[in-house]
């Protein structure tokens, strides 16, 4: 058994791009404002800034629980594609299965009422029934018995979501990456941390250890309660629209960072974000951890006065351990170069949002 | 619901696993296993154990010699434990510990001493048949030669010395992160040239 897709691009209106994140490259958005541009103010401090991941404003990334958008489709082939290079970025130890599951159940579920266009679940006991129109699926299966899919539950229902998942178990204390998937993610190993608890999964990142930010944040996210999910954001730079920079192909994509130029900078270098998102699951009681991944050309967000002139500030502000540690230092006095042509000084509103 | 955290403002690594010395504890079942100078942590620990005799006559002990040449089988060999064994290297001495878990049961307790890369692979065998966390005391002496992934081709070298090094598997140049996966036993290595092919840092001794 397999998952075959059947997509055709004009289905739906011709919604769903026909497009690439890899060789020819040719990702873009149709509408830059519904981009989730991560900076409410003109300068960055990192911070843990959790918030309710309650449904926002209509017609932006924030209008769902799970935002499907134009790219849906194109980032499923991808994905497809990306374990058919390497089956290890996605993992799951034997006692996740259950948490599997429940993530399975919540992804149907509210992609079946946020999106009835799109997607259908109909339930006769533990006998279920989903359809998945975009991708062409259709598959009846029981449910809780693996039997009856053609994945384990989780990597079933990671091949039809977008954003990078980890699955955390909780016990000791503390909570234990003991499964996830990884194809759009910002340079971390889903193998080599697979089994990782807390602290240890974050050991690397800089000096927050030291002023006591992931005890904070642990202890915050040992209270997650099943029904209140929570979000926050994270950001980076990225050359060519390339979902997955993966620490395992770092040879083949790191090089692409010594070609940005004044001239091609503009459609090259994107701003990559990340909506993440926490959710206490109901069988397991282990925390479901969507990475979503939002790419921006910075072409696009000078589409955008008001994103282009903020942009252009906290690139030029950021300190340089955090440019570092982002991995674009290499680039930041270009990037802000470019960008300043886009900032004639004039005030910006607070706030996400556009200002038209 | 908003939690704002400090600022990040220098550049610093949080990295290792730690270790405590062993003590030893009540238990039906004592595995001791050690390598290189590790052995002085399991004497020290008896030395200073109020049931030693206890501890010994149930206690299940095996040893190999450490990556650079230090053998103190003998001083284990001579505690007198009810069952010694003396391995040549690492991979040899864990078919025995496989062995020795299927017959384990809750109660035993698991002492680990020496490199990180036996203490790594011991504990990777016992978190491997669910024995609990709290069960496995690790205690790390002798060498600090490390056994590194490469993240990229996933093969593992073994006694690592310098950084950066050269995979044995794959030949990248990896320079060696601090960062460390119990499932793997092993720290992370990452290409150190994949932005400019060639320029490579001069390696520097950093473990012995």
């Amino acid at each position: 058994m397999s998952l075959d897709f059947k997509f055709a691009p004009d289905d739906f209106g011709g919604f769903f791009r026909d497009e690439t994140f890899r060789d020819t490259f040719t990702y873009r958005n149709s509408d830059p404002r519904r981009f989730p541009f991560p900076f409410d103010r003109d300068d960055y401090m990192y911070s843990v800034n959790m918030e309710p991941h309650v449904p926002g404003r209509k017609g932006t990334a924030f209008e769902h629980t799970f935002d499907v958008d134009e790219h849906y489709v194109a980032e499923m082939i991808d994905r497809a594609k990306v374990l058919a290079e390497d089956p290890l970025r996605c993992q799951s130890l034997p006692h996740m299965t259950l948490a599997g599951w429940d993530t399975l159940e919540l992804i149907m579920e509210t992609k079946a009422r946020d999106y009835p266009q799109w997607f259908s679940l109909t339930k006769d006991g533990n006998r279920w029934h989903w359809v998945n129109r975009p991708l062409g699926i259709e598959q009846s299966f029981t449910f809780l018995d693996e039997s009856t899919l053609p994945y384990p539950p989780f990597e079933y229902i990671m091949r039809q979501t977008q954003g990078d998942w980890t699955l955390q178990d909780e016990r000791d204390g503390t909570l234990w990456m003991d499964a996830g998937i990884a194809t759009s993610q910002a340079d971390w190993s889903v193998d080599f941390d697979v089994g990782m608890n807390f602290m240890e999964w974050h050991a690397p990142v800089p000096l927050a250890h030291e002023k006591g930010v992931f005890e904070r944040a642990l202890k915050f996210l040992l209270k997650l309660q099943h029904g209140a999910p929570v979000r926050r954001f994270n950001w980076t730079m990225t050359v060519n629209p390339l979902l997955d920079t993966a620490p395992e192909t770092y040879p083949k994509w790191g090089p692409t960072k010594t070609t940005i130029t004044q001239e091609n900078m503009g459609k090259k270098q994107h701003l990559r974000v990340e909506l993440q998102s926490l959710y206490r699951l109901p069988r397991s009681n282990a925390i479901a951890f969507d990475i979503r991944c939002y790419l921006c050309s910075f072409e696009q967000i000078a589409e955008v006065p008001k994103w282009a002139r903020r942009l252009h500030r906290v690139i030029r502000d950021l300190p340089v351990e955090l440019a570092t540690y982002k991995g674009f230092i290499r680039n930041r006095d270009a990037m802000v170069e470019w960008l300043s042509k886009y900032d004639d000084g004039t005030p910006t509103s607070p706030g996400w949002f556009p200002d038209d | 619901m908003k939690v704002d955290l400090t600022p990040i403002d220098a550049p610093s690594i949080k990295s290792r696993p730690v270790y405590a010395p062993l003590e030893a504890r009540p238990g039906k079942l004592h595995v001791i296993v050690a390598d290189c100078a590790g052995a002085d942590a399991v004497t020290d620990m008896l030395a200073k154990a109020n049931n030693r005799s206890e501890i010994l006559g149930s206690a299940h002990v095996m040893y190999c010699p450490g990556p650079t040449g230090t053998d103190l089988s003998a001083k284990l060999e001579g505690l007198g434990a009810a069952q010694f064994f003396r391995a040549p290297t690492i991979p040899a001495l864990l078919p025995r510990l496989v062995r020795v878990l299927s017959d384990a049961h809750m109660g035993t307790q698991f002492y680990l001493a020496g490199t990180e890369s036996l203490i790594g692979q011991a504990e990777r065998e016992i978190m491997g048949t669910g024995f609990p966390f709290a069960s496995i005391q690790k205690e790390h002496r002798g060498s600090t030669l490390r056994r590194v992934q490469c993240v990229h081709c996933k093969g593992i070298t073994e006694n690592v010395a310098t950084d950066p090094f050269k995979c044995s598997h794959c030949g990248l140049n990896l320079f060696v992160r601090d960062h460390y996966s119990r499932r793997m036993a092993a720290f992370q290595g990452v290409n150190i040239d994949a932005e400019d092919p060639g320029q490579v840092p001069e390696s520097v001794v950093r473990f012995k």
